[in-house]
C-alpha cells in the first residue's frame, strides 16, 4: 500500500465522520446480508475494519496492513461458516465505497483522493475472496487426501494370502499408494499370495494395465506371487480388443476363484467338514 | 573398501548385503562369488538385502549378473529379504531381475532352494 498525502488527507476525512460513515456502512451491510448476524456484532467488525484501514492509510504504524488482512480474512471465513457466497462478503466491503462517497458527493477537489480510496477498497474486496478461494481449496486438497486413504484397504484373507479390493479409477498417484501398502502388507504379514480384486474398477485402459502390472512386478521382487481378480466380461473384451498382455500373471473371474487357486499354491485344501 | 563376506551353509553359499553397496564393492563381490562357487560347487546363492535401502541401475544389473555367474555353476540364485521401497524403485527403473529368484525373507529362500534339490 503506497502511503501519500492524499491518503493521509482521506484518513483524515474518515476520522472526522467515522460515526456517520460507520452507522451508514452498516446499515448497507445489514440491508444486503438479509439479517445474518447481530446487529451490534456486524458494527463491531466493520468498526474494527475501519480503525485498521484508517490507521494503514496514515502510516502510523508499521503492523496496521498486516491487521488489516487478517481481519478482513476472518470476516471472510467467519461469513463462509454463516452461509454467505464470496459475493455478499465482497459486496459488504465495497459497501464502504458508497458509504463514504455520500460525504464527499459535494466535494469536488477531493475527487482523486476518492479514486485511490476507491481503489484501495476493491483490492480489500478481493482479498476476502482470495481467502474464500484458498480455504475451500485447502478443503478439497484435504478431502482428496483422506478419499485416497479410504479406498485402499488391505486385507489379510488367509495365513499368508492378502486382498486388495480396489474401488474406483486408478490413476498414477493411487497406484503408487495402493502399490506401498500392498508390499508393506506383504512384508509385514509374511505373505506370498497377493489378490488384487478389481470388480469397483469402471474401466482398464492401458494406462490402468501398465499400473497393474508394475504392481505385480515389484511383488515378485519382494518374492511374492499376485493374482488379479474381479475381471467383467465388458473389461476382459476391452483388454482384449485394446491388446494388453497379462503374460504370465495369473488371472480370475471372481475374488473366490483367486482365493481357491491361491490356496492351492500354498498346498493347501479346502474340503467338506 | 568394504568387502562383502560369503559365508557357506550346507549346499549354498549365504551373502549379507550390510553396507552401502559401492560399484567396486560390488565387482569386487561379483569376483569373490564366482571364485567360491567353483571351489565349492555350491548348488545355491542366497542374498539377503534386507540392509540394502538404496538401488539404482548399476545394482539392478549386478544382481541379474550375479544371477548368470551362479547359472554358469549350476547354482540357483535367491534375493531375500527386499525392501518395499526398492522393489518399487526397481520395477520404475523397469527392472524385473530375470534369472533371479526371490523370496520374503532368508527362511523362505532356504525352503525354495530345498524344494528344487527335492
Amino acid at each position: 500500500m503506497q502511503i501519500d498525502s492524499s491518503q493521509t488527507r482521506m484518513a483524515a476525512v474518515l476520522r472526522e465522520n467515522q460515526d456517520k460513515i460507520l452507522a451508514r456502512w452498516s446499515e448497507t451491510v445489514l440491508a444486503s446480508s438479509s439479517g445474518r448476524g447481530g446487529a451490534e456484532a456486524v458494527g463491531r467488525e466493520l468498526a474494527d475494519i475501519l480503525g485498521l484501514l484508517e490507521r494503514a492509510m496514515t502510516g502510523a504504524d508499521e503492523s496496521a496492513p498486516g491487521e488489516l488482512r487478517a481481519a478482513l480474512a476472518e470476516l471472510s471465513r467467519s461469513r463462509a461458516r454463516e452461509g454467505a457466497t464470496p459475493s455478499d462478503t465482497a459486496m459488504s466491503v465495497f459497501a464502504l465505497k458508497d458509504a463514504v462517497y455520500e460525504l464527499m458527493a459535494d466535494k469536488a477537489e477531493m475527487v482523486p483522493e476518492f479514486l485511490a480510496f476507491s481503489r484501495m477498497v476493491d483490492d480489500l474486496g478481493l482479498q476476502t475472496f482470495e481467502t474464500y478461494v484458498t480455504a475451500r481449496e485447502q478443503i478439497i486438497a484435504d478431502q482428496a487426501e483422506s478419499m485416497l486413504e479410504l479406498s485402499t484397504p488391505v486385507v489379510r484373507l488367509w495365513d499368508g494370502i492378502i486382498a486388495v479390493p480396489l474401488v474406483g479409477t486408478l490413476d498414477s498417484a493411487r497406484t503408487q499408494l495402493v502399490m506401498e501398502k500392498m508390499l508393506n502388507a506383504l512384508v509385514d504379514e509374511g505373505a506370498e499370495h497377493a489378490v488384487i480384486d478389481i470388480t469397483g474398477v469402471p474401466t482398464v485402459d492401458t494406462e490402468v494395465a501398465q499400473h497393474l502390472l508394475k504392481t505385480v512386478m515389484a511383488a515378485r521382487l519382494l518374492g511374492a506371487e499376485c493374482t488379479i481378480s474381479g475381471i467383467r466380461p465388458q473389461i476382459a473384451h476391452t483388454i482384449v480388443s485394446l491388446g494388453i498382455e497379462f503374460g504370465d500373471i495369473a488371472t480370475k473371474a471372481t475374488l473366490a476363484d483367486a482365493l481357491a487357486f491361491a490356496l492351492r499354491r500354498s498346498g493347501l485344501k479346502v474340503g467338506p467338514a | 573398501m568394504d568387502r562383502v563376506p560369503i559365508l557357506r551353509i550346507g549346499d549354498n553359499l549365504f551373502v549379507s548385503i550390510q553396507v552401502d553397496l559401492q560399484d567396486d564393492t560390488v565387482l569386487q563381490l561379483q569376483e569373490d562369488l564366482a571364485e567360491e562357487l567353483s571351489g565349492t560347487g555350491a548348488r545355491g546363492v542366497i542374498i539377503d538385502i534386507t540392509a540394502v535401502e538404496i538401488v539404482d541401475s548399476f545394482i539392478g544389473r549386478m544382481l541379474t549378473t550375479i544371477g548368470s555367474i551362479s547359472r554358469m555353476f549350476d547354482a540357483e540364485t535367491v534375493l531375500v529379504g527386499m525392501r518395499p521401497a526398492v522393489a518399487i524403485t526397481l520395477t520404475e527403473l523397469g527392472l524385473s531381475l530375470r534369472g533371479v529368484r526371490t523370496a520374503l525373507n532368508a527362511e523362505k529362500g532356504l525352503r525354495l532352494l530345498a524344494a528344487r534339490d527335492g
